[in-house]
């Protein structure tokens, strides 16, 4: 209780900071990004109590069976007491995420560049790229499973095709969002197709790029839970089919929550990513 | 830090886009070091013009040549109207694009660049990102990227046109001052009259479209100008003249 409680504090101390005007006035002024940084976060922990103070309150008033649904104290008790068996199940579920996600961006970047340079290929590929979104992932995942086995091969497969859509779209929008003046310029030059792309159309690309990144890199951790729920030897995924058939619905939950936890820092990454790749992207934003 | 520039002769260019013609039969010529504005009513072609002096539009007919022998792409510079200093440069490598795509070294062409930062106005400024640098700043800048690839012609199209007016009289100030320095040949495409006057030794007025060279004014004002020659009656006469042919020449 006292973690809820030390948290809980939180949302209420920052009110005496808040005042817009007063954060204007220069003596003041190296506080602004701490108070910006607690108003902004401020809402949605907030809102994430309050919904976790309901839930315990619904089960201890109902007394719903812990096998149904546990309190989310229970979640977390038993989450901590099974920590060392979370984590070893974590490490599987990164390591493929990391690779399928790598396979996904050479793919998707391959794809980009070569639809980019090609007008030909891009009217052959693009129609391909969506439709193979329309694929259903849960009839596809267990396919895989019997055609590459129980290894990292059908897992690194189904994430690089949940996630190499939106990275492809968002790069060859991207490079085709160029200011044809910017080409002309590069032609003016001197420059041909190949310095045009290295000059004006790949930097160009690259805000879109993170935007893009950073919807993948979401889908990636659900589609490597979803992979190894079907069938694996270690990860997350197979921890939570394992522990739903034998009841154990808070471990499930536990298992839920770290999946949250990784994709949000995984999310959290691309901004650092990006600040190192590209500077300059904050900047031309605001 | 200019070479020798050369005569350039500018015969019966002629281009339609599909059915619509945009240049019939363009002829003049610009002398080496020579001021020449180009006036004309929106969309007579002017532009179109500059592409193809610049290489990215192939004439249907007619030629350009320097010194009798046909010009490439490496004879003009060309300024766009838009600056396009590229955000995820900085200003000095948004000055040096033009020598990299050219395949000189960067160092090299760092160096080229940065003893034109003084003369532009842009000192300190080399690590700063295009969005720090004001209006007036921007246009140098972009004037800095041209002229550092030591071309034969600059193909200056309406560089001070999203200028503010005070902005933009400073400006020609300025590159009247530069100009007279460096030697350049320029060719500037220009909506304002004053403008033309001021900067040029000949003014060339297009004809609406498609266009051809409808007049020629020569400016007969002594160098170096200072904007005490907008009041000389000469300015006056010139540009009288240049209004009266675009409004006689304007279909309203």
């Amino acid at each position: 209780m006292t973690r809820a409680d030390r948290v809980l504090a939180e949302p209420g101390s920052p009110p005496p900071a808040l005042p817009g005007r007063a954060g204007r006035s220069p003596a003041r002024r190296p506080a602004r990004g701490r108070v910006s940084l607690l108003r902004r976060a401020a809402p949605p922990v907030l809102v994430v109590l309050l919904l976790l103070a309901a839930w315990q309150w619904a089960v201890t008033a109902l007394a719903v069976r812990p096998q149904v649904l546990p309190s989310p104290l229970r979640v977390v008790e038993q989450g901590w007491a099974f920590r060392d068996v979370l984590w070893a199940n974590t490490l599987p579920t990164l390591q493929v995420t990391a690779v399928g996600f790598a396979v996904s961006l050479a793919v998707g970047w391959a794809l980009a560049v070569v639809v980019d340079f090609s007008p030909w290929l891009r009217r052959a590929l693009v129609p391909l790229l969506v439709a193979s979104q329309t694929l259903p992932i849960i009839a596809i995942a267990p396919l895989m499973i019997i055609w590459f086995g129980f290894g990292l091969l059908p897992k690194v497969l189904v994430i690089a095709l949940v996630t190499f859509f939106p990275i492809a779209v968002g790069l060859i929008e991207g490079f085709s969002r160029a200011d044809p003046e910017a080409s002309n310029l590069l032609r003016s030059m001197g420059g041909g197709r190949w310095a045009e792309f290295r000059y004006v159309r790949l930097p160009g690309a690259l805000p879109s790029f993170f935007t893009a990144l950073r919807i993948a890199i979401t889908y990636a951790v659900t589609g490597a839970i979803f992979a190894e729920y079907v069938g694996a030897r270690a990860g997350l995924g197979i921890y939570m089919a394992q522990q739903k058939n034998s009841f154990r619905t808070d471990l499930v939950l536990a298992a839920v929550g770290v999946t949250a936890l990784v994709s949000v820092a995984l999310f959290g990454l691309t901004y650092l990513v990006e600040r190192v790749v590209a500077p300059w992207i904050r900047g031309a934003r605001r | 830090m200019k070479i020798t520039p050369l005569k350039i002769t500018v015969e019966g260019l002629e281009l339609a886009f599909g059915d619509l013609p945009v240049l019939d039969g363009v002829s003049f010529d610009v002398a080496p070091g020579e001021f020449v504005s180009i006036l004309g009513p929106s969309g007579c072609g002017k532009s179109t013009l500059f592409g193809v002096l610049a290489g990215l539009v192939e004439p249907d007919r007619g030629r350009v040549l320097v010194d009798g022998a046909p010009a490439g792409r490496e004879t003009f510079g060309y300024m766009p109207q838009k600056d396009l200093l590229f955000p995820w440069r900085t200003v000095l490598d948004n000055t040096t694009l033009g020598l990299e795509v050219a395949g000189m070294r960067r160092r090299e062409a760092r160096d080229r660049a940065r003893d034109l930062f003084g003369p532009f106005g842009l000192a300190g400024f080399e690590r700063s990102r295009p969005a720090e640098l004001s209006g007036g700043m921007r246009q140098r800048a972009a004037l800095l990227r041209t002229v550092v690839q030591d071309r034969e012609v600059l193909l200056l199209d309406e560089p001070f046109g999203a200028l503010d007016s005070l902005t933009r009289t400073a400006m020609q100030e300025w590159l009247e001052e530069v100009r007279g320095r460096f030697g350049w040949t320029v060719l500037l495409i220009t909506h304002d009259i004053r403008e033309a006057v001021f900067l040029s030794d000949r003014v060339l007025v297009l004809s609406p479209r498609p266009a051809h060279v409808a007049r020629e004014v020569r400016i007969d004002l002594p160098r170096p100008r200072e904007v005490g020659v907008l009041t000389d009656p000469a300015f006056a006469a010139a540009e009288a003249e240049l209004l009266d042919t675009l409004r006689g020449g304007t279909r309203l």
